[in-house]
């Protein structure tokens, strides 16, 4: 999103004029990059500085919103879920969060962290975002009162979660365009929670490697489905009613849902691709609506077929998570995660699914109410861990994540 | 002791070039604490990446890199903090069988003209040689230095649990570790 040919382009905008003051977007970044350059060049004066790296970017850390929300997906995410000590009171709350903000502002910034072992490994940036998500026992342990929706979902038919998959008192999601800094990001940060938590889960996905495909294409998952193609689009003023929450302490939060969903690809291999592709109700090529021909062309639920049958079935996922209701819509951020397989099985593939919203009550669990009662998806899928956070605001320069529920 | 600052035009620049070097790292803060019109030691001096290493009792040591801004040597000759009635100024060096000690450094840190000083594990760093209360996590603990010619300046350090910085001490009379394995695993249990 800081790429400089992008300019003030989709995302980001509210935080970095927070930042800048409404300065001129693309122009910060830009010189930024130029900046690192010419310090590379003097590192190195044989390297090839001509093209501008990826590596360079970065991802402003400060700002009205956290960062790794309307940041345009980066390649790698890792989710770690941690449990809070029983001895930690609103005061450990508080210095957890600032000694967490402080080696986040750092590091999202290509800087090491104060008491990095590995100070060389904070670079490059490659728009590393850490974001910071609170769970129903970091709330409680506050003494604060959280939105009504910050709870886990209510237990769906399809459901069959996992301990080791599911809630957790804090939420950090670490996302970047290099798997190395991304793991150095980790490991810091870890480090410094250690003392007020443990690490009670943690998921590694991907998308596409930076640079294979424009920024902004709509992921695959790995049934190779065109995967998100209704989020609303960062930058819109739909895309601030969706995903930012209005009131109290999370003015400028939001809700995230962070779901496992195991895809069961053995199976999925049994189904051809008409099947396939009326499962979803989009055509696997280009996810465009099987009454369309581009992948964002509205679907339309009327059309039947020759013979009188809906051309998007009433089955299809795309149709049962469409809803009515304009409220009820969701923006999703998903990774793929693809781990090693056990018995006899060659895969062991899904999706961590991730979305933000800033009613989880009212715009998630409707949607996924309709699909836990019909979704000839459900065949091949099963969620198999799931949590819910209330994200907090963004903060200033000297101010902390969290600072708005512990200060 | 009490700072007072007067804000000289003089004091003024030397503020702003320290929040330049602190931008990022809201935590630390200096206080030249300036009794005089003319220009002192603590007047050229500032601090950036302060950190303390976290302790149950015992042993810390805190580090940052020291910055010099005037166009002469400045030394700090001691330091002082409230956690910590027993402190000394460290380094540490290769003793005669090539292993790697800590010891009082003789003359304090000398910050070279416009130069840096670096106080980091494994190198100087200020000791602290007797908490009488635990240091966790996330808090800030106040230092105090005294330069050669006796100006002052006070800054804050965050605290960081950190693993290393365990290096063998030699002291005047008898060997201690600074071994603060136990300090570290405070963290894991209960802090």
């Amino acid at each position: 999103m800081a790429a400089p040919d992008k300019g003030a382009g989709r995302s980001g905008s509210t935080r970095r004029q927070f930042l800048l003051g409404g300065a001129v977007a693309g122009v910060g970044a830009a010189a930024a990059i130029g900046a690192d350059l010419a310090l590379s060049q003097n590192d190195s004066p044989t390297a090839s500085a001509s093209v501008p790296l990826n590596g360079d970017t970065v991802v402003p850390f400060y700002g009205a919103h956290q960062a790794g929300v309307d940041t345009d997906a980066q390649a790698h995410g890792t989710f770690v879920g941690l449990s809070l000590h029983d001895d930690v009171d609103r005061d450990g709350l508080r210095r957890l969060m600032q000694v967490l903000t402080d080696d986040a502002s750092r590091l999202t910034q290509g800087e090491a962290a104060l008491a990095d072992s590995e100070p060389e490994m904070a670079s490059p940036p490659a728009r590393l975002t850490v974001t910071f998500g609170f769970g129903p026992g970091f709330v409680a342990r506050a003494g604060g009162t959280g939105p009504a929706w910050l709870a886990p979902l209510p237990a769906f038919g399809i459901d069959r979660l996992q301990p080791e998959f599911s809630d957790g008192d804090l939420l950090i999601q670490f996302a970047g365009d290099d798997p190395t800094t991304v793991a150095h990001a980790t490991r810091m940060l870890l480090k410094d929670a250690r003392s007020f938590a443990d690490v009670k889960w943690t998921q590694h996905g991907f998308r596409r490697a930076y640079g294979s495909v424009a920024p902004g294409t709509t992921m695959r998952n790995l049934f190779g489905q065109v995967d998100g193609t209704a989020n609303p689009q960062p930058g819109t003023s739909e895309f601030d009613t969706v995903v930012w929450h209005t009131e109290g302490w999370m003015a400028g939060g939001t809700g995230a849902v962070v779901r496992r969903i195991q895809m069961d690809l053995d199976t999925w291999d049994q189904l051809d691709r008409p099947g396939r592709e009326q499962s979803v109700g989009r055509y696997l090529s280009n996810g465009a609506p099987l009454t369309g021909t581009a992948e964002h062309d509205e679907p339309d639920f009327e059309a039947t077929t020759a013979i009188g049958f809906p051309v998007i079935p009433e089955f299809s996922h795309m149709r049962r998570s469409r809803p009515d209701d304009p409220t009820q819509r969701i923006f999703r951020r998903a990774y793929n995660y693809d781990e090693a397989p056990t018995g006899d099985r060659v895969s062991d593939s899904g999706l961590i699914f991730v979305s933000f919203q800033a009613d989880v009550d009212k715009q998630f669990t409707p949607i996924q109410r309709r699909l836990d009662e019909l979704d000839l998806l459900n065949e091949w899928t099963t969620p198999i861990g799931s949590a819910v956070f209330a994200v907090p605001p963004g903060c200033a320069e000297g101010g902390y994540i969290g600072e708005t529920l512990l200060a | 002791m009490t700072t007072s600052i007067r804000t000289t035009s003089r004091f003024g620049v030397l503020l702003a070039a320290g929040a330049l070097l602190l931008a990022g790292c809201a935590s630390t803060s200096t206080t030249p604490a300036a009794d005089t019109e003319a220009a002192t030691q603590a007047d050229s001096f500032a601090i950036s990446d302060a950190w303390v290493k976290s302790a149950e009792s015992g042993m810390s040591a805190a580090f940052g890199e020291l910055e010099n801004s005037s166009g002469e040597d400045i030394t700090v000759v001691a330091a002082s903090t409230e956690v910590s009635p027993m402190i000394e100024l460290h380094e540490t060096v290769a003793d005669e069988t090539g292993e790697m000690v800590m010891q009082p450094i003789d003359g304090g840190f000398v910050i070279p003209a416009e130069g840096t000083y670096a106080l980091e594990p494994g190198g100087s760093h200020i000791m602290l040689m007797g908490l009488d209360q635990p240091i966790v996590a996330g808090e800030e603990v106040t230092f105090t230095l005294t330069f050669a010619d006796d100006s002052t300046v006070e800054f804050t350090a965050p605290v960081k649990d950190y693993s290393g910085a365990n290096e063998n001490y030699v002291g005047d009379d008898s060997e201690m570790d600074m071994d603060m394995d136990e300090s570290d695993t405070s963290g894991s249990d209960d802090s």
